[in-house]
């Protein structure tokens, strides 16, 4: 079982949180088709060091960036206070 | 007799307490503190099951978790466990027990002759042989021949328990390491736990020679216990770490000791345990030898019948041998000498040190050096072991009498030490193989977990009590704390304390069949197999013979298994490798898993606020998502398929009722609510003017239509959206991940306000009339309050708030009221509405109105490729210009690309009634059905008098404007169809306004 830290709440169990995504910056709207499909549907999966979106059960959306190997978080922080 | 093989005296157990059981229909007595397994070995009981797929007879193997035979059908009482370990159940009063996979028992099993075939069904053989036509039709006689217990449907396991909690340093196992470590960590201040699978502490201290500051090592091991206690460390015994997750999670199931009394089956508590550090103390576990006939009932493993003897004053034979491959043998040979066995020892070493034997010598053990068991007499129970040279390699039949045999009634192996390296494995550490000891060993951590003694291959007693002392140091100090404790001292019995091991991973006896793994029947022979086929990689070689897959998950036999396979390779076991142990360490009832999770607990739903007021109009209530809603309302008499059909011709004729609370009511409130609301939604939004409403899509980023519903502008400021009943949360989620992730700049807050208020909808020709009766300060009047328009104010002396709006395609208001005047207002309306003929109606009713109409239930009558111009909505596609979620995805040549399932609306051309949900619409192409689409949505329209159906079908709005026939097709029938449109009542709309 693994833990993050909510912002809100504090350090919580991993089945408080919803995976959403990597974090990926959505291009603008003029992209071409390969462009807009890799933002949909590509990620990258990183071995080793790895961010990824979560959800907390409060609602806060929380960047969490952790080992893929070991699972050791490297850190945990709410998305809106570093923007992603 | 009763307990024949019990000793006089010793022991654990309670002479003063007799229990009597059932095992295999005979009566027989133990005492309080036996388990099951102790008691049949005290009444001389040899055959407890038959193997898996061989139907072989079997004889209790171990004394502990590691039992890969004596799994039996146990009952107590009400309650009934199939496969229990008989090691590990503690005896009780009236307990029955069975062997399993036996017809119709144990000593006459008519599935044994499957033995005498054994030579045509290798490793493999099911799956090679019965391919054609096809495997599952062989499967379940297959299934029959080969199993385990069966599950008695009647027994209903007694809820069981589930505890979270935390601690400071969690040791697992309570040997010599871990009293070691406790010792060290108590009274540190720190929150201690420390859990043993058995009932008592001390581990092999209980059976063993040794001595530990002064006094012989059990005694040292009670007073320890004492010690422990009164500085508060938490001591469970019977309790199995069974599972070691991510982070230092820990999951315990500790066993409840009620069977103490007599007097219940021993209840079960899950625990998740936090801890912050973890000291694996868990032992280790005693191998087999390999070699024909390996398996048969009077073989055992030595350090097993040396603690059936010593803990339970159980003899499991009186003339025994015991075949060892390495020097802690030699212990185990004394420990049963002692206790008055007559005792003979083959060792398969031919140079085993003269200090040992001089031992023997003294102890009056005769030893036969260099030898190994050739040949087993005895079938059902060991009557004698014929012996050969270990060097020579001679043919099973024929060279099989040996230079020197023995009569013999139990046979003990030694084979040497794996340690348990179980949880270690679970967390992420790594193992490496230890030629010294034949096994592998822990070489690190990821977590915070440090293995000691046998667990870490440190067999010498006092290797176990100081790696015990120093790790508790250790995380002591990462805790910042400190031990008082002084390291403890101990000494063996010279000269059993060495473990020298020499490996024989397999006799050389030709051409019979050695057992590797005993619970699934795993041969020398499939291993080798295996080699010869490919199948090299330990992963592989499980996978195809199923060592190690059974329910012991081959703790006595993962290592003999892989070093054969590295015999056959030319590889070093290390070089072999290890498959990945992972959790239970033994296997968890589903019911302690399940804990407290089991009827309405297993998934509460959610209850409307007028739930009493649907009760009194007499509701059948039924699940929809999360929550619980009215289906329909049958009258006395009248079934739910007539009261359906009745509703819904009632609430278009005359008034229906519906509780619409479950509909999402989420606000978004601010400055920038126009801008966010407007980007997150397929349709225009920031020109919707204030007191009004429209109905909208949302799509996700790959443009699939993820909810419908109406939204209302309640101010500049404020937006109310009503988000389908089951995809509220969805929504609410949807809107805080586009906010906090994309656009935490715009000025807004997402108020989720569903269970705040109640919202009842009165709808049909005279729901107008219902309104006018109501006490309010609402002009009802069609100028004041149009279709899609919103407005508050006062119902009866409470707030409330009014759209109007229709899902029936009728004229309709929807009133939202605080939740708790919910069931008031139902009352209130069904009374007012009374000399209009209102009704109330359900989910159901209103599922065939909505239908009539060709409005859309999303996930229904679209799916995960249903994109806004496939149901005909196209306006904002073509005119709304800024960019919005899922907008770029619907230029994709994906979004539009010919063949498109669009939604339309089928007309049953037969007298067949309603079409079948879910039936495909099918064409012919090259003489081959295809499907063009399916049925989504398909009733009895009571207002038209015949079926309608909706269906998403490919190229479907060409196929209506042609008026096209087409074929749908279920279960093996095909039916005609003509493709309409999906509107079948009023399709100008008219009734929403007159």
């Amino acid at each position: 079982m693994q833990r993050f830290t909510c912002p809100s709440c504090g350090l919580r169990d991993e089945q408080e949180f919803h995976y959403i995504s990597e974090p990926k910056p959505r291009p603008a709207s003029k992209v071409g088709d390969a462009e807009w499909g890799q933002y949909l549907y590509f990620e990258n999966n990183e071995k080793g060091a790895h961010k990824e979106l979560y959800r907390h059960l409060c609602g806060t959306l929380v960047l969490v960036e952790r080992d893929t190997r070991s699972h050791r978080v490297l850190s945990s922080r709410g998305a809106t206070e570093t923007g992603i | 007799m009763s307990q024949s093989h019990r000793l006089k005296k010793g022991g654990e157990i309670n002479r003063r307490r007799r229990l009597s059981f059932l095992f295999e229909g005979r009566p027989y007595e133990g005492y309080q503190g036996d388990t099951l397994a102790s008691a049949l070995i005290a009444n001389g009981v040899r055959l407890v099951g038959r193997s898996f797929k061989y139907h072989r007879p079997r004889g209790l193997y171990t004394a502990g978790a590691e039992e890969p035979n004596g799994l039996l059908d146990v009952t107590l009482g009400d309650r009934h466990e199939p496969n229990a370990r008989a090691t590990l159940v503690d005896l009780a009063e009236g307990m029955i027990a069975r062997g399993v996979n036996a017809d119709p028992d144990l000593e006459s099993d008519r599935n044994a002759r499957l033995d005498s075939f054994a030579r045509f069904i290798p490793a493999g053989f099911y799956y090679k042989t019965f391919m054609r036509p096809k495997w599952a039709d062989y499967e379940p006689k297959i299934r029959q021949l080969a199993g385990l217990g069966r599950l008695d449907p009647s027994s209903v396991a007694p809820p069981q328990d589930l505890r979270h909690a935390r601690c400071d340093l969690l040791i697992v196992g309570a040997g010599p390491a871990g009293l070691a470590a406790a010792r060290a960590a108590a009274g540190s201040g720190l929150s201690v736990w420390l859990v043993d699978l058995e009932r008592r502490l001390g581990g092999q201290l209980l059976w063993r020679q040794t001595e530990i500051d002064g006094q012989a090592g059990a005694t040292w091991a009670e007073a320890v216990g004492g010690e422990l206690e009164s500085a508060g460390v938490r001591i469970m015994i019977r309790t199995i770490a069974a599972a070691y997750y991510d982070q230092n999670r820990i999951l315990l199931l500790e066993h409840h000791d009620r069977a103490e009394d007599g007097d219940g089956w021993p209840g079960e508590r899950l625990w998740v345990l936090q801890a912050k550090r973890v000291i694996l103390a868990t032992g280790a576990h005693e191998r087999p030898l390999v070699f024909p006939d390996n398996d048969r009932p009077g073989i055992m493993s030595a350090s097993a019948a040396a603690v059936y003897a010593k803990r339970y004053a159980a003899l499991a034979g009186r003339k025994l041998l015991v075949a060892t491959n390495n020097d802690d043998g030699y212990e185990s040979a004394v420990v049963l000498k002692r206790v008055g066995a007559d005792v003979m020892l083959c060792d398969l070493r031919t140079t085993p040190s003269q200090t040992l034997l001089s031992a023997m010598d003294e102890a009056g053990i005769a030893v036969a050096v260099g030898h190994q068991p050739l040949k087993i007499h005895g079938k059902l129970a060991l009557n004698g072991v014929s012996l050969g040279r270990t060097s020579t390699s001679v043919a099973a039949k024929g060279g099989a009498g040996g230079s020197l045999g023995r009569e013999a009634d139990l046979l003990c192996l030694s084979g040497g030490w794996s340690p348990a390296v179980h949880l270690l494995s679970q967390s992420g550490g790594k193992l490496r193989y230890d030629p010294e000891i034949t096994a592998f060993r822990p070489s690190s951590s990821v977590q915070e977990a440090e293995s000691v003694g046998a667990a870490n291959g440190s067999f010498a007693l006092q290797d176990c009590l100081s790696e015990g002392h120093r790790a508790a140091q250790a995380a002591l100090s990462a805790l910042g704390a400190k031990t008082t404790a002084e390291p403890p001292r101990g000494s063996e019995e010279a000269p059993y304390g060495s473990s020298a091991i020499q490996p024989f991973w397999r006799s050389r006896v030709q051409g019979a069949r050695q057992w590797v793994d005993f619970q699934n029947d795993v041969t020398a022979k499939d291993v080798a197999l295996a080699a010869r086929e490919g199948y090299v990689s330990v992963e592989h070689l499980k996978r195809y013979t199923t060592l190690g897959m059974a329910t012991d998950q081959g703790k006595t036999s993962n290592i003999n298994g892989l070093a054969i396979l590295g015999e056959e390779t030319k590889r070093s076991p290390g070089e072999v490798g290890t498959t990945t142990f992972r959790p239970p360490y033994t296997p968890l009832s589903l019911a302690a898993i399940a804990g407290l999770k089991r009827d309405r607990l297993v998934s509460l739903s959610r209850q409307l606020p007028a739930l009493a007021a649907h009760l009194e109009s007499g509701a059948a209530l039924r699940d929809y998502g999360i929550w619980s809603r009215p289906a329909c309302y049958p009258r006395e008499g009248e079934s739910e398929a007539a009261a359906i059909q009745r509703e819904a011709l009632q609430a278009r004729q005359q008034v229906g009722l519906l509780d619409g609370s479950s509909l999402g009511k989420i606000a978004v409130v601010g400055p920038d609510a126009a801008t966010f609301v407007n980007r997150l939604y397929y349709n225009r939004l920031d020109n919707l003017k204030p007191g009004r409403l429209r109905y909208c899509l949302m799509l996700n980023e790959t443009g699939i239509v993820l909810d419908d519903g109406v939204v209302a502008r309640q101010s500049e400021e404020r937006y109310l959206l009503s988000p389908s009943s089951s995809h509220s949360d969805h929504v609410l989620h949807t809107l805080e991940e586009w906010h906090q992730g994309e656009w935490p700049d715009l000025k807004v807050h997402i108020l989720d306000e569903t269970q705040a208020w109640a919202t009842l909808s009165v709808s049909g020709l005279r729901s107008r009339d219902v309104m006018e009766m109501l006490s309010t300060d609402i002009d009802w009047s069609d100028a004041a309050l149009p279709h899609m328009a919103f407005a508050s104010g006062q119902v009866e002396g409470v707030p409330a708030r009014i759209a109007r709006v229709s899902f029936t395609g009728e004229r309709g208001y929807e009133i939202s009221v605080p939740a708790r005047y919910g069931a008031a207002l139902w009352r209130h309306l069904i009374s007012l509405g009374r000399p209009f003929g209102i009704t109330p109606y359900g989910i159901e009713s209103l599922s065939v109105m909505r239908a009539e109409k060709g409005y859309i239930l999303i996930g229904r009558d679209t799916d995960g490729t249903t994109m806004p111009q496939d149901l005909g909505m196209l306006g904002p596609l073509k005119n709304k210009d800024i960019d919005y979620v899922g907008r770029r995805s619907l230029w994709l040549p994906e979004a539009k690309r010919h063949g498109r399932r669009q939604l339309v609306g089928l007309q049953v051309l037969d007298e067949a009634g309603p079409l079948e949900n879910g039936a495909h619409t099918i064409e012919e192409k090259g003489g081959r059905m295809v499907s063009t689409g399916y049925v989504t949505s398909s009733y009895m329209s009571p207002i038209l008098r015949r079926p309608i159906a909706l269906a998403l079908l490919a190229q479907g709005r060409a196929l209506q404007s042609a008026g096209a026939q087409i074929e749908v097709f279920h279960l093996g029938s095909r039916r005609p169809a003509k493709v309409v449109s999906p509107c079948f009542f009023d399709p100008k709309g008219g009734r929403l306004h007159d």
